[in-house]
């Protein structure tokens, strides 16, 4: 328990350094979102229009940085992150909801079904070496060492067209409304399928690599003899000696990349048009909206977080010896 | 003599296959009989370990067994050999007929499995018609004798000490009472003190248990002292084999006579402590004849040429031992007539 609330401290300290710097690094960019914003009204605004929306984006000349900072942690707790500059005036706690579950659901699942089938494929392969299983790997790694985006463009090319059953970018039919109907969901799922398989094939061979070679370094260990001279069920000896074993080091990599889910597949998103997180975080630097990207941020920031918390949990409820005494 | 339980005829592994093949353990012929205690000495890589690991076919690729048979004498029924045992067959086997205790007991146990788990598993996988409770009375009661309270059933292997950790590796080798227990240098590990105490607990858990052991190690000392009878190995043959206090008072083998003189005794007088020189044979290049007699202070020209036989010496009154060597005296009889 101790050991835990250590931890909660630490990353209490983090997401403060982080937010920190989420605040800073935009201001360091050279260039403003108001001249940008103005550019995109052609000119055609007053003066005052001018200056109240420097008042409103918070960039106001005259307020000193430090109060800005301080301004922008009682927002931050009131869970207001602005107004959007690209989709002016929507509040970008609003964008983030609304793109979040996408990058969820898509990024969130194949991640899992990754993990889940990558790391049971690793442990067959690593248990029966030299089989047929094993011979598969350099075609997985192949395929790994392929870029996400690069692949996904040799999908939309091969795959998606306007008479295939993929569609090549969006997440839905753009007819439709978002809801829980049968019509809408089939189509977010159609829209999903690509840059799911994208994500998959790229990512999969990954986890067969580690848990194979944890499988066999693990095999080689006296305990797994034992259980082989204890007469314990082959399956037996594999699932709960071997791979038991074998598992820890993947479990912490599976937490961490449960954090980069927002974050991590902006490529993705970006090659499908995919409404996520990472779509957003493109067109926010394109149109240098700093609210929004503040607002992306924020979220990879603490979900990196929220994730290497669940990995130190994870690791305390299967390795005991990690567990302090007393 | 007592009946058989584990008959090795003709034993031999080799790692590797064909050509490049290492013979590791060559034509060993051995029984150990019923509730003795059996010594295997040699120095590493005379193939001790790979015997123990053979016999139980637990032998890890490339090692491969390329010949001889294990014959096993179940207390009651008819004998079967543990080689032509299909997988099902011999997964009951294990453990409830034979069991093991390895070299290291540091990492015999599996560190994330609590050690009752890791006893109530074994109990499980072989007598599933027990109930949960009644298997957590067996493995309590096991861990007891050997020296374990009840209440560190649930420690995990890194909350013991190394001492407890071989006690519970021995206290599960006899869970299921199997008639044979095989123990690979159990003792190794320990400082000398809980090797007494491991050996004297073992002694008498035999005794009320009733179960054999083949017991392995370098250490000869250990071995005249603990056990009946003792099998000396050189180069993977048994090259000596004798009760231990015949062993210990007139060694027939040079080889034994080397390991003898290599540790002091307690008792009696004042004696030169002596090595064997040289080093253990390469098992790739096996010298020709004796694989002893290179290092053999009385070699001469019968050796380099060709294999001794292991037999009964003909020129002493002994009946229950055999030893490997062409010297005067030693020959076995049926090789002289």
């Amino acid at each position: 328990m101790k050991f835990l609330l250590q931890r909660l401290a630490f990353y209490v300290f983090t997401a403060w350094a982080a937010l920190t710097i989420n605040f800073f690094i935009p201001r360091l960019i050279p260039g403003d979102p108001v001249t940008s914003l103005i550019n995109k009204f052609q000119g055609q605004m007053s003066t005052e229009a001018i200056n109240s929306l420097y008042v409103l984006f918070g960039l106001d000349k005259n307020a000193s940085l430090w109060s800005q900072y301080v301004d922008y942690w009682g927002q931050v707790f009131h869970g207001d992150l602005g107004l959007s500059f690209t989709f002016f005036p929507t509040p970008v706690a609003d964008i983030l909801k609304q793109s979040l579950p996408w990058t969820i659901a898509l990024v969130g699942i194949t991640t899992f079904a990754s993990f889940m089938i990558g790391t049971s494929l690793g442990v067959v392969a690593g248990w029966r070496r030299g089989s047929i299983m094993d011979g598969l790997l350099p075609v997985t790694t192949f395929l790994s060492s392929i870029p996400y985006f690069w692949l996904g463009l040799l999908a939309i090319t091969l795959l998606a067209g306007p008479d295939s059953f993929f569609p090549s970018s969006g997440g839905y039919e753009p007819g439709l409304v978002p809801g829980w109907t049968g019509s809408f969901i089939g189509s977010a799922i159609q829209h999903s399928l690509l840059p799911a398989l994208t994500i998959l094939i790229s990512s999969v061979s990954g986890w067969i690599l580690t848990m194979r070679n944890m499988m066999v370094t693990v095999a080689s260990e006296d305990y797994i003899t034992v259980a082989h001279a204890k007469g314990l069920s082959e399956r037996r000896v594999m699932v709960s000696y071997a791979a038991r074993n074998a598992l820890l080091p993947n479990v912490s990599g599976f937490a961490l990349s449960l954090g980069f889910i927002v974050g991590g597949t902006l490529l993705v998103e970006i090659v499908f048009s995919y409404p996520g997180i990472g779509y957003n975080l493109f067109q926010a630097v394109g149109a240098k909206d700093y609210p929004l990207m503040q607002g992306v941020f924020l979220v990879i920031t603490l979900s990196v977080l929220v994730a290497n918390l669940l990995a130190d949990v994870a690791y305390l409820l299967l390795d005991p010896r990690t567990r302090k005494e007393g | 003599m007592k009946a058989p339980v584990l008959e090795i005829k003709n034993f031999h592994v080799d790692y590797g296959l064909g050509s490049e093949a290492v013979q590791a353990v060559r034509d060993v012929t051995l029984t150990l009989h019923r509730g003795e205690v059996l010594g295997l000495a040699g120095e590493s890589g005379s193939g001790k370990s790979t015997l123990a690991y053979g016999v139980t076919r637990l032998l890890p690729p490339p090692g491969v067994i390329s010949g001889g048979s294990v014959i096993y004498h179940p207390p009651n029924g008819d004998a079967y050999d543990v080689m032509a045992l299909t997988d099902a067959e011999l997964r009951k086997f294990r453990w409830a007929e034979t069991s093991i205790v390895f070299q290291g007991a540091m990492n015999s146990l599996n560190p994330v499995h609590k050690i009752s788990t890791q006893m109530i598993d074994v109990i499980k996988a072989h007598e599933p018609q027990l109930s949960p409770s009644a298997r957590v009375a067996r493995a309590q009661e096991m861990l007891k004798l050997v020296g374990i309270s009840a209440d560190r059933m649930d420690a995990y292997p890194h909350q013991l000490s190394g001492g407890m950790r071989q006690r519970v590796m021995i206290g599960m080798a006899l869970v299921l009472e199997p008639q044979v227990v095989i123990m690979d240098e159990p003792t190794t590990a320990l400082d000398v003190v809980m090797q007494r105490q491991i050996l004297a607990q073992l002694v008498e858990l035999r005794e009320r248990l009733g179960f054999s052991i083949l017991f392995i190690t370098h250490d000869l000392s250990l071995l005249v002292e603990f056990s009946d009878r003792i099998a000396i190995m050189y180069g993977g043959r048994i090259v000596e084999q004798a009760r231990s206090v015949d062993l210990y008072k007139d060694s027939l083998h040079p080889y034994s006579e080397g390991l003898l003189k290599s540790f002091p005794a307690l008792r009696g007088e004042r004696r030169e402590l002596a090595g064997i020189p040289g080093s253990p044979p390469d098992l790739r290049g096996m010298p020709s004849g004796c694989s002893f007699h290179p290092r053999c202070p009385q070699a001469f020209d019968r050796c380099s040429t060709e294999i001794p036989v292991l037999g009964i010496p003909a020129a002493r009154n002994y009946s229950n031992r055999s030893v490997a060597c062409w010297l005067p005296g030693r020959v076995p009889i049926s090789v002289e007539r």
